[in-house]
């Protein structure tokens, strides 16, 4: 591990400067993620600026909806009774992820960048378009049980590993950021790239760039909502694949629906095909499959020494179908 | 870079100088040794590095003792300063170990657990995240799947807990 500076600046604005200044340097949050790579040399900052003492660490009630500051725990976002009863989604994505332990300790504006667990990622001995750009990919045809259906590039083909920004690209969550030009706002869905020629850089943040706060709007029909993950243990893995979805059902018929895909690409995936083909559509498993079916016209399999993944586009389809189909029954 | 940093530890105030890039795992068992938090996979993977940090449930190796200046450590040890927690005395009663390498963490982990039911928080296995959870076996697995354990003594530790959050052993 190479020598490391660690600053503990009085607030956000020095925290920004101090990163922006210099090229090597890093946010630290809950660490879960960073401390990791630092041991096993994918990251290699020279500086970390710790900001878990000063950016917001309340939830607090925002134009009806919520807006939760960066530092909350994902153990604490989970608990708040207001997110289990108006965004039952993203209470369930959370405590879908990680440990006890680990959400404890891991941040609102920390979770979702986190880095792919792909394992060549992960391994500094392989060659790795992410953590090396230009060295090439060595998941495409290695191993791909856990990699991308939708987006992927020629030079990468990772998957996003985070439940929780599955639910906020669900709900039309907002990403409040300071950078060192000041503040901007985000659409949650926007916040994540697809990998295409430069899968090194995961967000469009740039270099300084600190989420301070992430917002969710009012958004009724999320009461009904609800989160399932699809892995290859019961508990404390990575998705194979997972559905966050919220509906408005009513008669029979789906007025409006929220849904977004993880485990199958480079970013949390929100389903626009798939809402699109359920709005008016009866609350019947023919149409929530025919969502699924828009959803993954373009989807395209990765082949492996694993077999590869194509087991992911039926998977997905009957997960998607189960998710609806639960939540159109629940009592309302 | 070194950085000089006090923690409290078990009840004793420690101060250390640690470099910038020690863990707190490494921190309490190299510079202030502390040898019940284990070093298992040193990944954040295993669970057997968990200590309770300000009273929540953490793990050490993922953590860096420079940014946890100030901090109030317990661990397995510190738990049974005056004779063994009730989390403790059920593991023994239970007979919820084998090897007992893992055991330190699964302790502070289930403390941290109970303790977390104790306020209604939910789980992936909680039907109704809105509602208060009941406490059942499948609760507990969930809850303590952070903490894996080498002998396989799983059946038993989920009855430990069980039997220690009905006596009310978060505390």
């Amino acid at each position: 591990m190479r020598p490391l500076d660690y600053r503990a600046p009085a607030d956000a604005a020095e925290a920004v400067a101090a990163v922006a200044e210099r090229p090597d340097a890093a946010f630290l949050a809950g660490g879960t993620n960073l401390v990791d790579h630092l041991k096993l040399g994918v990251a290699r900052p020279g500086l970390l600026v710790d900001v878990t003492s000063l950016v917001p660490v309340e939830i607090t009630e925002q134009g009806g909806g919520l807006s939760i500051g960066a530092g909350v725990r994902n153990a604490d976002l989970a608990a708040d009774p207001r997110v289990r009863r108006r965004y039952p989604v993203l209470a369930q994505a959370l405590l879908a992820g990680a440990s006890g332990q680990l959400r404890n300790m891991a941040t609102t504006g920390g979770n979702p960048l986190q880095r792919t667990r792909c394992a060549y990622f992960q391994d500094v001995s392989t060659p790795c378009n992410k953590r090396e750009p230009g060295s090439g990919c060595s998941a495409i045809g290695g191993v791909t049980r856990q990699h991308a259906i939708l987006g992927a590039s020629d030079a990468c083909i990772a998957t996003h590993p985070s439940d929780m920004a599955v639910a906020l690209a669900a709900l039309d969550a907002r990403v409040r950021v300071l950078g060192p030009g000041g503040d901007r706002t985000i659409p949650f869905v926007d916040l994540h790239r697809l990998p295409g020629d430069a899968p090194e850089r995961d967000t469009v943040l740039e270099h300084g760039e600190l989420i301070t706060a992430i917002d969710l709007p009012a958004l009724p029909m999320a009461a009904r909502s609800a989160y399932r993950k699809v892995r290859d243990r019961a508990s404390y893995a990575f998705a194979l694949v997972s559905v966050a979805a919220a509906v408005d059902v009513a008669g029979g018929v789906v007025r409006d629906a929220r849904i977004a895909l993880g485990g199958v690409a480079h970013k949390p995936w929100r389903a626009h095909r798939a809402e699109d083909a359920l709005r008016g559509a009866t609350t019947t498993d023919d149409s929530y499959r025919a969502a699924a079916e828009a959803e993954l016209a373009d989807a395209v399999a990765q082949p492996g020494v694993d077999g590869g993944n194509a087991f992911k586009i039926p998977l997905l389809t009957r997960t998607l179908v189960a998710t609806l189909r639960d939540l159109a029954t629940e009592e309302a | 870079m070194d950085a000089e940093i006090e923690l409290t530890v078990d009840g004793r105030r420690r101060r250390v100088s640690v470099d910038t890039r020690t863990t707190l795992l490494d921190a309490l068992r190299q510079r202030l040794a502390v040898a019940s938090p284990k070093k298992g996979c040193d990944h954040g993977q295993c669970g057997a590095c968990t200590v309770l940090l300000d009273g929540r449930r953490v793990l050490s190796c993922l953590t860096l003792a420079v940014a946890q200046d100030g901090a109030e450590v317990t661990t397995a040890d510190g738990l049974a300063a005056e004779g063994p927690h009730p989390v403790q005395r059920a593991f023994l009663d239970h007979d919820a170990f084998q090897c007992g390498f893992c055991t330190p963490g699964q302790v502070c982990s289930a403390v941290g657990a109970l303790d977390e039911a104790a306020r209604g928080w939910p789980s992936a296995v909680t039907t109704d995240v809105a509602a208060e959870p009941e406490l059942d076996r499948a609760e507990i697995a969930e809850r303590m799947s952070g903490n894996l354990c080498r002998c396989g003594a799983y059946a038993r530790i989920v009855d430990a807990v069980q039997a220690a959050g009905r006596d009310g052993g978060a505390r």
